[in-house]
């Protein structure tokens, strides 16, 4: 089974459209959206027949108004200014505690209790393209690595259960927790950059990324026609750093115009725009093997 | 005044906007970039750098020959990051979230602090505006050890430098999401600026932004960006909820191209200079209106 994840550093190069589009030609497949902070592949992809999963992420600690003495020893102990004192009363953030437990232990008085939290929900769905994994993480929560890595588990026991031999991920942008977790042990992963200093900048932290992995990575050039001159930049980046380049997309409006309509770029009557993302899809099915052998 | 820029999307114009709104600021600013993971601020800014420094985290080094292997660092650690199988003690430092329980607990003070690498702070000069940001290590998971850093540290520096901080406001470039590392960029600020393109995506994110960052009571205004381009949704969002829109911003081929050859909006194109600035004292009234009401609060 393979695994190919879509990433990119920064946000907006078109990861969720071009993955669309690939689950599209792909099809079937098993798709998997990692982005759980701000999903949005499912908008394209209108997933269907959705089982819905609690995904509980941590702990959070309660103060017990009625118990706690004012004493103030968690607040000096907390690590994370998690604590706040109101009119003399002690209360936790839960916007900034950790969930570390370090006050539910040092309370004297044992007036701090530390519930299991919800922290989003995860969802296995089935959509025109092949089935899906996805989940929301619920506003301002931590923990979105560990459901990166929970969604990426349930994918491969669903492709193996249902004989599916490639999963396609849309990975989230940056280079921290959900990255991490989205890319570590993946076959391939495809790096959507735009001809900006932006996107070259953060091309290469996350070229470094799937270095530290040891992640095979080819680079996909979005709006290329934006800055003929970056573009060529990245180009010559990609051949000094033994980058597979697996091709170029001009800026073109249809990329709005299918998010939209709810569709996947490629779904509409072909043009020398889509038949370039269908020669992207090949080599990205070839280089993916290559790098398997 | 501290305001945050921020979006739930990534690669909606946060820092364009930024950017922009610092070079036509009318009063002092410091640009501080939060978005530690993939800090851009400094490519439109090009700042005068002055000062790197690498900073870590607190994480567990145990002295085995103090250790009695009593466990109960491993018992209080809820990240799995010190471990004792019989007589061995093992850590994991990357796992830590430095909460320094393990330390705190340890009966024979066995546990001191070592550190481990977050990134580093790099602090200097735009034109006449203090300039901070956060660079997070290739390899780091977490990213918000290292804003919370480097929030401490503009807030040091600004209160030794002038007595009353508010003459220096601050604008930040904050990470894309709504999660914890954008939760811990908007905290603590007076206002936060959505920014936002009028597509599915954008509008579904935004969303979720609002949803999150509501939580904190602060006030909270729009700009569309490429707001020619999708369609009419999100102003219809922005309407219902009661979200105003402080500014639009077109979709312009070549504003799109000058910033591709990384260059300030408000600075090369002249048309969009009155757009921020006026953007800009859109905010500075949410400010004023904000303070009004808070001495209203005070006095009632």
């Amino acid at each position: 089974m393979r695994e190919i994840v879509v990433l990119s550093g920064k946000g907006g190069t078109g990861k969720t459209s071009l993955t669309a589009a690939f689950a599209h030609l792909a099809s079937p497949v098993l798709i998997c959206d990692l982005d759980v902070d701000a999903p949005d592949l499912h908008l394209i992809l209108h997933p269907e027949q959705t089982q819905t999963h609690e995904f509980m992420g941590g702990h959070t600690a309660v103060i017990d108004s009625d118990t706690c003495t004012a004493c103030g020893l968690c607040g000096q102990m907390c690590r994370f200014d998690a604590i706040e004192c109101v009119d003399g009363r002690y209360r936790v953030n839960s916007l900034r505690c950790e969930g570390c437990s370090v006050c539910v232990h040092f309370c004297p008085e044992g007036a701090i209790a530390f519930p299991e939290k919800q922290s989003g929900h995860w969802f296995s769905s089935w959509t025109r393209f092949g089935p899906m994994m996805h989940a929301q993480l619920f506003a301002s929560e931590e923990n979105s690595g560990k459901l990166v890595a929970l969604l990426r588990s349930r994918a491969k026991e669903k492709a193996t259960e249902i004989g599916m031999e490639l999963i396609l991920s849309d990975g989230p942008p940056g280079i921290g927790c959900p990255v991490i977790s989205s890319l570590s042990g993946v076959s391939y992963a495809i790096l959507v950059t735009e001809p900006t200093p932006s996107g070259r900048h953060d091309l290469e932290r996350v070229v470094s990324l799937c270095g530290h992995f040891g992640v095979p990575a080819g680079v996909i050039v979005n709006k290329s026609d934006l800055n003929p001159k970056e573009c060529a930049g990245i180009e010559r980046y990609c051949k000094d750093h033994h980058l597979d380049l697996i091709g170029k997309l001009p800026f073109d409006p249809v990329i709005t115009h299918a998010m939209v309509e709810a569709k996947a770029v490629t779904e509409f009557e072909s043009s020398g725009f889509t038949n370039r993302i269908r020669s992207l899809w090949d080599r990205i099915c070839e280089l993916a093997i290559q790098n398997k052998n | 005044m501290k305001i945050a820029i921020a979006s739930g999307k990534g690669g909606t114009g946060k820092t364009m906007v930024c950017a922009s709104l610092v070079h036509v600021w009318p009063r002092a600013v410091a640009a501080v970039d939060l978005d530690v993971e993939e800090p851009n601020l400094h490519l439109f800014l090009r700042p005068h750098i002055d000062g790197i420094e690498e900073v870590g985290m607190d994480v567990p080094i145990v002295d085995e020959s103090k250790c009695t292997y009593c466990r109960k660092c491993a018992e209080i650690c809820r990240f799995k990051a010190i471990s004792v199988l019989g007589s061995v003690v093992l850590t994991y430092p990357e796992m830590c979230h430095g909460c320094g329980g393990c330390m705190a607990i340890c009966p024979e003070k066995a546990i001191t602090s070592g550190k481990r690498p977050l990134g580093e702070i790099l602090w200097g000069k735009a034109g006449d505006s203090p300039f901070w940001m956060g660079r997070l290590r290739v390899g780091e998971a977490m990213s918000p050890p290292l804003m919370r850093m480097v929030k401490k540290r503009v807030a040091q520096t600004l209160a030794q430098e002038s007595p009353n901080v508010r003459a220096v406001d601050v604008l930040i470039d904050a990470p894309p999401g709504v999660s914890c590392p954008a939760m811990n960029a908007v905290m603590d600020t007076d206002i936060i600026v959505l920014v936002t393109e009028p597509t599915p995506f954008g509008l579904y994110d935004l969303k979720l932004a609002y949803q999150a960052f509501g939580q904190l009571n602060v006030p909270m205004g729009v700009v569309i960006n490429r707001s020619n381009i999708g369609n009419s949704d999100t102003v219809s969002f922005c309407r219902e909820v009661g979200l105003e829109i402080w500014a639009e911003i077109p979709f312009e081929r070549m504003i799109a191209e000058a910033y591709a050859s990384g260059k300030i909006i408000a600075e090369t194109v002249p048309a969009y200079v009155g757009l921020f600035r006026s953007l800009a004292e859109t905010l500075r009234n949410v400010d004023e209106r904000l303070k009004e009401s808070q001495k209203e609060v005070s006095h009632a």
